[in-house]
């Protein structure tokens, strides 16, 4: 099979089509979604004030998102911004601490086994750690041959086997007979990733939740797979959310980005616009560092000068205000003060920036400076050469 | 010369993997997962070591720090290591009880998927602080536990964390745990196996800035595996391309970047889709990698590969010289002699290298 794939817009669908998938009601939303974990210890200001509050991880804080039915949507932020925690609690993993999730429009109360296994025939998770998600005991043929069945009942013989072969090819795992009967130890990372995405596929569902899907797969492999999704999603309507951490593949394969740091969204947007024309300091420096392949200076690679100052934010003390405030160069005393909301910048763009605001005191941004590679100046460290 | 390469590096080898072949199974039908490979990693370089998924990267790993568990058998090859103090062994060929000191004290492994290696029941300051503890015997606690945590700010986590079990980390901040643990054991050489996968570039550069600034105070060398070649480009010294359990090119990073000379290479870098700039069709690889436990004769891409000739249908191609390098056919440079490939395209009286493999 050419592994060919084409930018999101511009494939599949004609345009008109795409542009409609999202007009129509989303099949998976979430409101206000909000998640703080209960960690050992105090909090600071507990420990200072004598309040005996439990210290948590705020490790999402209301979030909104759209999934529509043949549509992408992909996540994006680093690590420990919350990303995961929002496939989670979209799949019923654990419970939301406030917020609302509506599949088809009906609030979604996930409780009980069966409530929870008619959930996870409509709503599919791929976990992001394909070591940790399938279990070491059983051989990949009793893996998928659960996942089928939940979709297309109890399946046997010929009709079985032709089923599990036929999901194995699908994720470029060929000659199937020869995973089949492999134990997950038998397997490659690439190899056990691509399991978990037959799994998923298996059941057959009408929203896929893929964490990290192909973070362990070489570029060839990845497009592959990057193009077998969008088939689903273009012939089969299937929505998809798609966390990753590879911002380029966000521009490629997903409709729309949303742009995650510290557990609030910053950013969201057409991806093209996101990842070509970013609006908030935080998206600006992501696209700023990504690997650019058409301007490597070979063996020169020069990591220090695109080195984004500053820490990720504890997230049991967050930063008030803005989160990204200890590392925007353009924070005020607004930002330091006030969260600030989902600003539209655009036809269906927004920024949670004070900049877009009308507000008094407002920062400044300078696109000269953020746009861009950050320099030396920006790190404060010469680069040696 | 930049930042983050070369500064100590010499020709100097401090691993050398020669001629080593792993098998797959007993009985009279093991796969042949590799074969064949030699590999040499310098004092103070890091070397990448890039190839499409199940070719036989982790293997390599494995083998060649002997934790190549069952049904894996090691089927030939040594693999020398030269101690800091100069003296050489072979690790294939030491006691268990040798081996165990020289694996800890030089050479370190962060597995891939090592985000789910921490045990759960341990909260991951402890986890660390015990491995600091076996490695420096002696070392007083509170000592240890200050390392920890400088160590964990060192991958970015708040030391905060400390008192997190993994289950409460991220997929990447365990990760960033297990490369810290492997940090603690200032070793000499370092195998990162897919360390990066669930980490912003952000992060990885992070990360991979304090590998580097570790190499230059401490001399260390890395072998650093991942998929993702345009990060290789940006921090290893050298890049070995494998395929199907072999390696088929070798030079250093930006060469095979600019001017790759092996077909896979070349079609590897027609895949990234790329963030800045115009969008543009990813070509890809066609077809799927071979199966290992029916490998025909001849070359292992020839199913793929727009160049085949009838030769590679036959005759496996060996690793050697290009065309262009001074004993070659083609118009020879100086900067070509280091470089290899395994490919048939390269050998005397084949014809012109294609356009694309000869920039
Ligand atoms: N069970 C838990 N208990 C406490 N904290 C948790 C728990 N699960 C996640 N967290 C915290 O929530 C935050 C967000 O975690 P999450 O796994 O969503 O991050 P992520 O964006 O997926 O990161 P990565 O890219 O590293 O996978 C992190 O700080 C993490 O430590
Ligand atoms: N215990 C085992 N028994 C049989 N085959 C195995 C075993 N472990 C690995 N293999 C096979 O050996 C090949 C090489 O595996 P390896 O894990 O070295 O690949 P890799 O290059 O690291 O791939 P990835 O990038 O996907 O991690 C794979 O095809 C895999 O299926
Ligand atoms: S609100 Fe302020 S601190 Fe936050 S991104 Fe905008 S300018 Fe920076
Ligand atoms: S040896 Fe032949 S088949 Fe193999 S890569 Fe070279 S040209 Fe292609
Ligand atoms: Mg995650
Ligand atoms: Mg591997």
């Amino acid at each position: 099979m050419p592994a060919e794939l084409a930018p999101a817009g511009a494939s599949g669908a004609p345009p008109e089509t795409r542009a409609a998938a999202q007009d129509g009601p989303p099949v998976l939303a979430a409101r206000g979604l909000t998640k703080h974990f209960a960690v050992g210890g105090l909090s600071k200001q507990s420990a200072g004030g004598g309040v005996r509050t439990r210290k948590v991880v705020h490790a999402l804080d209301g979030v909104d998102l759209d999934l529509h039915r043949g549509s992408v949507l992909a996540v994006v932020g680093e690590s420990g911004s919350g990303k995961s925690t929002i496939a989670r609690l979209l799949a019923g993993l654990v419970p939301v601490t406030s917020g609302s999730i509506m599949l088809d429009g009906t609030e979604v109360r996930v409780r009980g086994r069966r409530a929870f296994r008619r959930y996870v025939r409509r709503v599919q998770m791929i976990f992001q750690d394909p070591f940790g998600s399938l279990n070491p005991v059983h051989p990949i043929r009793y893996t998928l041959t659960r996942s089928v069945r939940i979709h297309r009942g109890r399946l046997t013989g010929a009709a079985l086997e032709a089923a599990l072969a036929e999901l194995l090819e699908r994720v470029h795992l060929t000659p199937a007979e020869r995973y089949i009967d492999a134990y997950p130890h038998e397997l490659s990372g690439g190899q056990r990733q691509r399991v978990a995405i037959a799994r998923a596929l298996a059941a057959d569902p009408e929203v896929l939740l893929a964490d990290e899907p192909i973070s362990m797969l070489d570029v060839s492999i990845r497009l592959g797979i990057l193009n077998l999704l969008k088939d689903l999603r273009d012939r089969l309507g299937i929505a998809i959310l798609y966390i990753t951490h590879d911002i380029a593949s966000a521009r490629y394969f997903a409709d729309r980005t949303i742009v995650l740091y510290a557990g609030r969204v910053m950013e969201a947007g057409d991806s093209e616009s996101v990842t070509q024309d970013p609006k908030h300091p935080y998206t600006r420096l992501l696209v700023a560092s990504a690997p650019d392949p058409d301007d490597l200076s070979g063996g020169d690679g020069d990591l220090s000068a695109r080195q984004v100052p500053g820490e990720p934010p504890s997230l049991i003390d967050p930063p008030s205000g803005c989160r990204f405030n200890p590392r925007c160069p353009f924070a005020t005393d607004l930002c330091r003060t006030e969260v600030p909301d989902l600003f539209d910048v655009a036809p269906g763009r927004s920024a949670a920036c004070w900049a877009y605001s009308d507000r008094p005191g407002k920062p400044v941004l300078d696109l000269a400076t953020a746009g861009h590679r950050t320099g030396d100046a920006a790190t404060g460290k010469g680069a040696p050469s | 010369m930049s930042a983050m390469s070369a500064k100590t590096t010499t020709a100097e080898p401090v691993l050398e993997i020669r001629d080593l072949s792993v098998d797959y199974g007993y009985g009279d039908d093991p796969t042949h997962v590799l074969r064949n490979v030699s590999l040499t990693l310098n004092r103070g370089e890091v070397l990448g070591l890039a190839g499409e998924s199940g070719c036989g990267k982790s293997t390599l790993a494995y083998a060649a720090t002997r934790l190549l568990a069952p049904p894996g058998i090691i089927t030939s090859g040594e693999v020398l290591l030269t101690g800091r103090d100069g003296r050489r062994a072979d690790l294939l060929g030491l006691t268990d009880g040798q081996l165990r000191s020289t694996r800890w004290q030089d050479v370190a492994i962060v597995f891939q998927g090592a985000m789910s290696s921490l045990n759960p029941v341990y909260r991951v300051g402890r986890q660390l602080v015990d491995g600091i503890l076996a490695h420096r015997k002696g070392m007083p606690r509170v000592q240890a536990e200050e390392r920890a945590a400088e160590l964990l700010s060192m991958v970015g986590i708040p030391a905060d964390r400390l008192r997190s079990y993994p289950h409460q980390l991220s997929g990447g901040m365990r990760q960033r745990v297990m490369i810290a643990m492997a940090l603690a054991l200032e070793p000499q050489v370092l195998i990162m196996d897919e360390p990066t996968t669930a980490l912003d570039v952000v992060m990885q550069r992070q990360i991979l800035e304090q590998v580097m600034e570790l190499r230059d105070r401490l001399g260390f060398s890395v072998i650093f595996i991942t998929h993702d070649v345009s990060l290789l480009v940006e921090v290893a010294d050298r890049i070995a391309i494998m395929y199907a359990g072999e390696i088929v090119e070798q030079a250093a990073a930006g060469d095979v970047y600019r001017r790759p000379r092996h077909p896979y290479s070349h079609g590897l870098l027609g895949s990234f889709p790329p963030l800045h700039g115009p969008r543009r069709e990813l070509s890809g690889i066609p077809g799927s990698p071979p199966d290992l436990r029916r490998l025909a004769p001849g070359c292992p891409f020839a199913a793929r590969c727009p160049h085949v000739m009838d030769v590679c249908r036959t005759d496996r191609p060996v690793l050697g010289p290009t065309a262009f390098a001074s004993t070659g056919p083609g118009v020879a440079t100086a900067a070509e002699d280091g470089r290899l490939v395994a490919c048939h395209l390269h050998a005397q009286g084949s014809g012109p290298v294609p356009k694309a493999l000869a920039r």
